[in-house]
């Protein structure tokens, strides 16, 4: 999965990989070369005394030195570019996917997952990259190359190298085949720090109301232990690591002179060779810590390479149907707004019960359609059909006589305009909230949009008018303000199809009185539709729908509802029991 | 300190000297683990004092091979004799080394730990306001990226750093040893690698800095766009999402691009430095054996020490990209560390608030609902989110005992401001609110918050059972208890529909409920508490209303004796209430109960008018005989 990921993402930067390995290898041989010119001032120089040599081959020395600081400068400044340059490229990929996924999909991972795989994990993966070519090219270099000039020295002696690698990779094997499930914890756990956190500033004010500080650290500490016992046990293995190779390596040292000693003795080795053969010796050493640091990054960095991939590799069930754009049998709008529900039913993958149950309605411009019923009856569900942030089991949604699958999303989505039942505002102003709708709407505009939303009072209000600042999720301002700002943010844009999802839910009466006033130019020439609890608000709806759990029970005016449905009747019972009129 | 992070221009002018303060203070968290680093370091010590040593004992028996070839005698037993004692050397350093490293590993995670430990607990004591200012994305960065990069970061300076020091050390002294001649050549490159280091260090700590701050803000951006991508997706605007996050990521990519390579062009410069020297040593010393003052196998031994005295001036240059690292992270932790705090509580004693791991004196609060009657007094109150837009202006009124008290009002009158103050989230700034005559600001937080039940319009559900989302207003409630709450808020209804019941785990900020759902999730919640003041914030606004005439019921039994405040748009809600406050701006206009202000024909009256000419009394349906 990582090997495959970095092969990917490299085959872009080809070139400069070649040359990072290419500078790496210049560098490691000139590195390997200066004990070989080492072992030759003592072989030729100092044995023989000739003063001369000694200096003529320290030149060469400092030359090659000079040639290796220059390679080694160069393959940083290219590593470093190409390893930020993937994890650059992941974070793009990632956020691209994110955002082609439907609400259950994220929901699937955790917003707090998905924010850590795009950083932490991809770090790992950077940090991990930056090592490879930094080390990966010249450790095995370095170890090959100390490999062979062992050999060129002694092939007898070589023997003991050769011995001691495939105890190395035993040791290095057994380690790091644990380090992987621990990891793997690890990011989860990780995961969680990060969604408990999320979840005490999000409802910061009830933890306090309710006093539970001390839960909610107890809570944190659960899982901070649970990270920091799972860190520890990673950080003991890899702790282990590093001695148990010295032990093999420094040993082998030994055996070197032990069985040099012999072999000078005999006359098969020259005394140079020795001192060589121990530098090489600390060279494969360094060169196999080097690989070590790659190894200890490596399984991390594979568990993170599988946590991004598992979301790249989500499909999203929603999708831009097959057809290419110019194939589109209309003009760039959907003709009239017209809205068609044919025997449709929703219910969750996996689950039993269907949240809607064989629904049927035409909801036309110039009228308004309102949905009533109780709570978790489906209302919510039935107006996320249409955008297709859910997905119709069976059955088919048409808006202006087109099925809503065969239409590409974002014309599909151009022609909605929606007010969410979460109010959701970003960080930003308000004005910069407002042109999410419309980008290129004029400050007028806005302010029209304000004014037809029962906004505009409290905004003037503010320090600084539209370009007043909004916190995350919009909490500097009420409940009923944040709503009226997603009104205002929908009624911007010029839709053929309007969707308040139980949008006046926070307004007063008198506001609420107001705004649907002010809407009424609105339904002239779109379809509108309401999702309401209070009987009140939609009282002059052409068409109200009764949803009685996942079932349209009733449709009709209200006068017609009145005589007709008990659902609604009901209903309408309720809220004079709520007016107290008896 | 906290906001200057936020930018990364800030960020990176004050970073040189932030860095030493961040620095100090992170090693300042080891104090507690002092011992133990203690024995890190003399772990160290002996494996330092072993591994320099064995290699001078290799060097002794490469002599004893010397002599053999050059004076004929070759003494196998010497040999052997020294190369045992070699290999226990190597052994024991070994052992020393997985000592120091599994002591150092212990010590890091418990840094860690104590770092997130008291992220979490600041967030428990930063005060609303602060919430309004910080993104969430940020603030988790801090606690998992930049706490993530310390541990790791630490985990390997600490290892290396003490063992390259000493390493160093270690060489330096057998070489002034052995030949002090060579060891001043070998001391001659600490300057210039010391300038080199310096030189480069001042560059690239800057771009840490930046690197982390601009991982803060990927992150927020990550965590805002994921939380609201339906609303993007509705209006089709991923593409500006996607500039803005590109933009971020760009910057990223260049500045931790940048950081590294300037910081990981340290390592090479030294180990060229390191290098010339090593070259100086095999001439110098090669000379120094044609003039007969060293041995041969003196200078192989020396070549190796000035190997083993370059190498970790290479290492230790090569942790500068950690230690700048790290360094940047920590600044941003202790930054959000340093956040002010809410003022403490007046009374002295220390409460949850302060000091939230040990529980404060109510951890959820009395459950019988305190000892107060609830007589709620506000006094000349005035506040404002920002001191000079007063929201609220000169509140006076007072709630007798067992009263309800409806805040009516225009959205943004100040009703849910009002609320804020009660409950302390905010301090006054001018008047006072008593509850039974004592100053709200005379007890600590939680034992005032402990007197008062609150249910929102924002229903917050956590990641957890649906029974552990009741539970959470009564901790260690019994079931019994549980499902009366549930029953009577109408909970129990819609979980007997769902296939795990109670046990059903809210997932995802509870997206797998209706918005009315989690309200009366939050409603339960409350009904357990049982707490004498009870505030509901337009709690039922999602709440279809067949649902809300049975909750009403529940609610009018729960209120019962208790003081409470209602929120509402429904002016039907309203009408039962025993006082009316009518907000408009910030102030009270008017006051009283429904009879009362209907006969003053004001505001209330305007109001009410304009809910009937809604409609409600065309709801009447005609046949059903209401």
């Amino acid at each position: 999965m990582l090997r495959g990921m970095m092969l990917r993402l490299l085959a872009e930067h080809k070139p400069v990989v070649l040359a990072i390995v290419l500078l790496q290898l210049v560098q490691t041989t000139a590195n390997l070369l200066l004990p070989t010119l080492n072992a030759a001032v003592i072989d030729d120089g100092i044995v023989k005394g000739n003063t001369d040599l000694i200096l003529r081959l320290g030149g060469w020395m400092a030359g090659i030195a000079a040639v290796q600081v220059a390679a080694a400068l160069g393959a940083g400044y290219f590593s470093a570019n190409v390893a930020m340059k993937l994890g650059h490229q992941l974070r793009q990929e990632l956020f691209a996917k994110v955002q082609s996924l439907s609400s259950q999909e994220v929901g699937a991972f955790g917003v707090p997952s998905l924010v850590t795989r795009a950083t932490n994990d991809v770090q790992q993966i950077q940090a991990l990259a930056v090592l490879v070519f930094t080390m990966l090219v010249a450790a095995p270099a370095m170890g090959i190359g100390g490999i062979v000039l062992a050999l060129n020295q002694d092939v007898v002696l070589s023997g003991i190298v050769v011995a001691i690698i495939p105890v190395l990779v035993l040791i290095m094997f057994v380690i790091v085949r644990r380090l992987v499930p621990l990891y793997r914890e690890g990011q989860v756990l990780i995961d969680r720090i990060s969604r408990v956190l999320r979840e005490q500033i999000i409802g910061a004010n009830v933890i306090r109301a309710f006093v539970r500080q001390a839960h909610e650290a107890h809570r944190f500490a659960v899982v901070n232990r649970g990270l920091t016992r799972n860190n520890l046990q990673s950080a003991l293995l890899v702790a282990a690591m590093l001695p148990l190779i010295m032990i093999v390596v420094n040993l082998s040292s030994v055996g070197v002179v032990w069985f040099g000693g012999h072999r000078i003795q005999a006359g098969d080795m020259q005394l140079g060779s020795l001192t060589a053969f121990i530098a090489y010796i600390l060279q494969i050493l360094i060169a196999i810590m080097m690989a070590m640091y790659v190894l200890m990054t490596a399984p991390r960095a594979a568990v993170c390479a599988e946590r991004i991939q598992a979301v790249l590799d989500t499909r999203p069930a929603i999708a831009d149907p097959p057809i290419s754009r110019a194939g589109l049998p209309h003009a760039r709008r959907t003709p009239g707004g017209t809205v068609e529900f044919r025997n449709v039913t929703f219910a969750y993958p996996g689950a039993e019960a269907a949240v809607l149950d064989r629904i049927s309605f035409t909801a036309s411009p110039g009228t308004i359609t309102a949905i009533i019923g109780s709570t978790g009856s489906g209302k919510s569900t039935l107006l996320n059909l249409l955008p297709r942030f859910l997905e119709t089991t069976s059955g088919e949604v048409l808006i202006g006589g087109h099925n809503v699958k065969s239409l590409p999303l974002h014309f599909l989505r151009d022609s909605l305009s929606l007010v969410p039942q979460r109010a959701y505002l970003f960080s930003g102003t308000v004005a910069e909230n407002l042109r999410i709708a419309v980008p290129e709407a004029s400050d007028d505009d806005l302010l029209r949009a304000l004014r037809t939303a029962q906004a505009e009072d409290f905004v003037r209000d503010l320090p600084d008018g539209i370009h007043s600042p909004v916190s995350q999720g919009g909490t500097n301002f009420s409940g009923g303000q944040r709503q009226r700002l997603c009104i205002a943010r929908a009624l911007l844009r010029d839709a053929p199809v309007y969707l308040f999802d139980d949008s006046l839910s926070a307004l007063d009466y008198a506001t609420d009185a107001r705004l649907r006033q002010a809407l009424v130019p609105l339904t002239h020439r779109s379809t509108v539709i309401i999702v309401a609890e209070r009987i009140a608000t939609i009282l002059d709806a052409g068409l109200i729908l009764v949803l009685d759990q996942g079932r349209l029970v009733a449709q009709g005016t209200h006068t017609e509802l009145m005589r007709t449905s008990t659902v609604y009747q009901e209903i309408a019972a309720s809220q004079l029991a709520l007016g107290g009129r008896l | 300190m906290s906001t200057a992070t936020t930018t990364p221009t800030t960020a990176v002018a004050g970073a040189g000297a932030g860095a030493w303060a961040a620095g100090r203070r992170l090693l300042g968290l080891l104090r507690p683990v002092k011992w133990r680093m203690l024995a890190a370091v003399g772990a160290t010590c002996a494996f330092v004092a072993l591994n320099v040593s064995a290699p001078k004992l290799l060097g002794d028996a490469t002599d004893v091979v010397v002599e053999g070839v050059f004076g004929g005698t070759f003494n196998e037993q010497q040999l052997a004799a020294l190369l045992v004692i070699v290999a226990v050397m190597y052994i024991g350093a070994s052992v020393f080394s997985w000592v120091q490293g599994a002591v150092t590993a212990l010590a890091v995670q418990r840094v860690s730990y104590g770092l997130r430990a008291a992220v979490e607990d600041k967030l428990a004591r930063l005060p609303s306001a602060h919430f309004d200012e910080q993104r969430r994305g940020d603030v988790l960065s801090r606690a998992t990226n930049d706490v993530d990069n310390i541990s790791q970061a630490m985990n390997q300076l600490l290892n290396q750093l003490i063992l390259s020091v000493l390493m160093l050390l270690g060489a330096l002294s057998m070489m002034l040893w052995l030949s002090p001649l060579l060891a001043v050549i070998a001391l001659v490159t600490v300057p210039f690698s010391t300038v080199v280091t310096v030189l480069i260090a001042r560059r690239s700590q800057a771009h840490f800095s930046e690197q982390w701050t601009t991982t803060g803000e990927l992150n927020a951006h990550l965590e805002e766009y994921i939380t609201g991508h339906e609303v993007l997706k509705a209006f089709g605007r991923q593409g500006m999402a996607t500039e803005v996050f590109t933009n971020s990521n760009d910057r990223l990519f260049r500045t931790s691009a940048r950081a590294q390579y300037v910081s990981g062009a340290v390592q090479p410069l030294l180990v060229f430095v390191s290098n010339l020297n090593y070259i100086a040593v095999a001439v110098v010393g090669a000379l120094q054996v044609t003039t007969g003052a060293m041995t041969i196998g003196g200078v192989q031994a020396f070549i190796q020490f000035s190997r083993l005295f370059s190498q970790p001036i290479g290492q230790i240059g090569g942790m500068l990209t950690l230690i700048q690292s790290c360094v940047a992270s920590a600044e941003r932790v202790f930054a959000l560390l340093d956040a002010p705090e809410i003022p403490r509580d007046g009374t002295g004693e220390d409460t949850a608030e302060a000091d939230p791991p040990d529980a404060g004196p109510a951890e959820g609060g009395p459950t019988e609902g305190g000892v107060t009657a609830g007589r709620v007094v506000f006094d000349a109150v005035t506040f404002g989110y920002s001191r000079d837009v007063p929201v609220v202006k000169e509140l006076s009124f007072t709630a007798e005992p067992g009263q309800t008290v409806a805040i009516v009002g225009h959205t943004g009158a100040g009703k849910t401001t009002m609320v804020n103050l009660l409950m302390r989230f905010y301090e006054l700034d001018s008047g006072r609110i008593t509850i039974d005559g004592e100053d709200i600001t005379g007890r600590s937080r939680d034992e005032l918050r402990s007197l008062i039940g609150m249910v929102l319009q924002d229903a917050w559900v956590f990641t957890g059972s649906i029974r552990e989302n009741i539970e959470y207003g009564r901790p260690g409630a019994s079931e019994a208890d549980i499902l009366e709450a549930a029953e009577a808020t109408l909970v129990d209804h819609f979980v007997r529909a769902l296939p795990d019941g109670y046990a059903t785990v809210l997932g995802n900020d509870g997206d797998t409920l209706s918005q009315g759902q989690r309200q009366l999730i939050t409603i339960a919640r409350a009904h357990l508490a049982g707490r004498s003041i009870l505030i509901l914030d337009e709690a039922t606004s999602s709440v279809d209303t067949r649902t809300e005439v049975q909750i009403r019921q529940a609610m009018q039994r729960l209120r019962r004796g208790r003081t409470s405040f209602v929120i509402a748009h429904r002016l039907s809600t309203v009408r039962d209430a025993d006082l009316i406050l009518v907000m408009d701006h910030g102030r009270i206009v008017e006051q009283g109960n429904h009879q009362q202000l209907l006969a003053a024909n004001g505001h209330y009256g305007r109001l009410y008018a304009a809910q009937f000419a809604g409609g409600e009394e065309t709801l009447r349906a005609p046949e059903s005989g209401l």
